[in-house]
């Protein structure tokens, strides 16, 4: 079929419109089908089973479900042995530290990193593809690799003893010990309440392992963002007598706003579903020592797929976990939008 | 900031065309950048390094006491490690893992880029909300819907199959904004002159579109690979028997299988690494940039 292209431009828009109503259509289906079972069908489902009791192992399959509702439906019990379940709150506790830490960090480590990238300086792509590769490679590797770093003959106990410090009793992975409580007891301070212990070290080394991992991540989105911005605006600055300080703190930063909103985003739902790490590197697979490196997405399979509680009480704290995701998605929405112009 | 009505004396400044900053605090930043950036591009290396020196040590050597020297060197070379882990079904992973990495990407490129023209160039009711709901899906946590999808895997008997780790994945939201970007910059003209040449939008799709999609359906391809190869939960969760585990799978029972066998566990790291270093090396350009443009429109 010869397509002439010796035609003048002309603003024309296209004659057969009925054609493309169908058509679009159709283009759409196959992908909308996948989504319609496997995502939103999912999700409605997934309300659904979270109602019920049932187990990997119950007779009658999932049809129990549907034609005999009444011998599995438990309506809102899961819901409320969750929230009754020191578990739950150990887990939800566990995610909330390691979110807190995990995301801060990851993000300023990336800003710093991009910052510095976005110099006049040679090899910049060897940098950015220096610091990306540990994004790419699987998780499940690079979890081992770690393994054998936090051992107590592996490398980081190797510096540390060389820079002349102790190192940790029990080793890393296997230390339930908080952190913050730890550092209060070197100060003095005693009787740390349990929610302010902090996060265990056993869970921090994975905390660190996390943001070695996606501080290359983030630092190229920042980099591509930093990139955005036409030089011109700097050029303007210097002229005005603005420092480099300034520059950063008046220019950069309010510019990059919606940069690092996404940044911090895709970090906190992230974070908040950290699984192949902890499964990897938990303790005998229990979920760390004392479950002080359960997340909550940890708890979710433990339950639904480890002679848990079952699939119902699975399901339906995997909707909590969606609802704390979307809780927390807003929140940072409306602190990065409202803050002051500066 | 107002404007400061002293134009700046050229003989004093250090205005001078398009180089505006040559003075020594950019000298002392930028050496203070490139000290930084080596410093934490050894960290991003160092840990492979590692693993690739306690792989060919003993298991006995592996487990002593470390110095600077056996960091990076191992006082003797023993392969007892790779064969241990070229003995495992690490072949067989490999294989399974290319497969449905395979089909992911062929399933991907036909949804994505079928979705994408029809939201870039169509118009058809209920377009907004179909694109609403297609971004949507980006902020579902994987972990809400893998137990449903294994209750419906299990009623559609597609546990422990090929199946089972392809068709939740045949679609993905960044594959279609990907392919809808793309189809955006092709020139309209294109599809005018086609269509006053009498084609339908599906011979256009066929036959004007897609041949001109390669550098994106290349991106795409990459972008699908990666994701597919590394994916962890929903092999776990799927499969059950060994000989359908991915690599990830694979090596995951591998290490309970090897608990502190350090040189074979990071043997099998290495032969998992390679591979895919190689890859990335040859075609990071694509990794990153899928990675960007995502935040960017993001």
């Amino acid at each position: 079929m010869a397509i002439a292209l010796d035609r003048k431009r002309k603003r024309s828009r296209n004659p057969i419109v009925a054609e493309d109503r169908i058509a679009g259509l159709v283009f759409v289906l196959p992908a909308m089908l996948v989504f319609g079972v496997f995502v939103f069908g999912a999700i409605i489902f997934a309300f659904y089973v979270s109602f019920h009791d049932w187990k990997l192992t119950d007779r009658g399959g999932i049809w129990a479900l549907f034609t005999d509702p009444g011998k599995t439906w438990v309506g809102f019990d899961n819901y409320r042995h969750i929230f009754g379940n020191p578990d739950f709150w150990t887990a939800f506790r566990n995610t909330s530290w390691y979110a807190l830490g995990v995301v801060p960090a990851q993000t300023l480590t990336g800003l710093t990193l991009a910052v510095l990238a976005n110099q006049k300086i040679k090899g910049r792509t060897f940098f950015r593809t220096a610091f990306y590769f540990p994004s790419i490679s699987s998780s499940v590797v690079i979890a081992i690799i770690f393994l054998w770093m936090y051992s107590a003959r592996g490398p980081i106990n190797f510096v540390i003893q060389k820079l002349g410090f102790p190192t940790p009793r029990p080793v890393w992975l296997s230390n339930p010990n908080g952190v913050l409580e730890m550092g209060l007891n070197g100060i003095g301070i005693d009787n740390v309440p349990n929610w302010l212990a902090g996060p265990s070290l056993a869970l921090l080394s994975i905390m660190m392992l996390n943001v070695w991992t996606t501080t290359g991540t983030m630092m190229v989105i920042f980099l591509a963002g930093l990139q955005n911005i036409p030089g011109d605006v700097y050029e303007a600055a210097v002229l005005d007598g603005a420092s480099r300080f300034r520059q950063f703190r008046d220019i950069t930063v309010p510019l990059l706003r919606p940069v690092t909103a996404f940044v911090i985003t895709i970090g906190l739902i992230g974070t908040f579903q950290v699984f192949d790490q902890i499964w990897v590197m938990s303790e005998g697979n229990n979920g760390g020592p004392f479950r002080t490196t359960t997340t909550l997405a940890f708890l979710v399979y433990l339950e639904g797929f480890r002679q848990g509680r079952g699939l119902g009480y699975a399901s339906a704290l995997a909707v909590v976990l969606f609802a704390i995701i979307l809780v927390l998605y807003f929140i940072q929405r409306w602190i990065t939008s409202d803050k002051r112009h500066g | 900031m107002a404007v400061n009505p002293d134009i700046p004396n050229p003989a004093h400044s250090n205005v001078r065309g398009s180089e505006l900053r040559t003075g020594w605090s950019d000298r002392l930043i930028r050496a203070v950048a490139y000290i930084v950036l080596s410093f934490v591009a050894f960290l991003m290396f160092v840990p492979f390094i590692f693993s690739v020196v306690t792989s060919f040590k003993s298991n006995r050597d592996a487990n002593q006491l470390l110095s600077l020297r056996t960091l990076f060197w191992p006082e003797t070379f023993y392969l007892n490690a790779y064969r241990t882990v070229f003995d495992s079904d690490i072949s067989r992973w490999f294989l399974n893992s290319t497969i449905v990495a395979v089909i992911w990407v062929i399933a991907r490129a036909f949804t994505a880029s079928a979705a994408g023209y029809a939201f870039a160039r169509m118009e058809f009711p209920g377009k907004n909300v179909l694109f609403i709901l297609v971004l949507s899906t980006l902020m579902i946590p994987g972990m809400v819907t893998i137990v449903p999808k294994f209750i419906i895997l299990k009623e559609l008997h597609l546990l422990n199959s090929y199946g089972a780790l392809t068709l939740p994945f045949a679609a993905d939201a960044f594959g279609i904004f990907l392919m809808k970007q793309f189809f955006e910059s092709i020139p309209v003209e294109l599809e005018e002159a086609a269509r006053i040449d009498g084609a339908s939008r599906y011979r256009m799709f066929v036959e004007v579109i897609l041949p001109n999609a390669m550098p994106a359906l290349t991106a795409l391809a990459i972008f699908s690979f990666q994701g597919s190869w590394n994916a962890f939960l929903e092999p776990l969760i799927f499969i059950n028997s060994a000989d359908l585990f991915t690599l990830p799978l694979g090596l995951a029972y591998f290490r309970q299988a090897n608990y502190t066998d350090w040189p074979v566990l990071m043997g099998g790291a290495v032969v998992t690494t390679v591979p895919i270093a190689i890859f990335y090396v040859v075609f990071q350009r694509f990794f990153v940039e899928g990675q960007v443009s995502s935040g960017i429109k993001g």
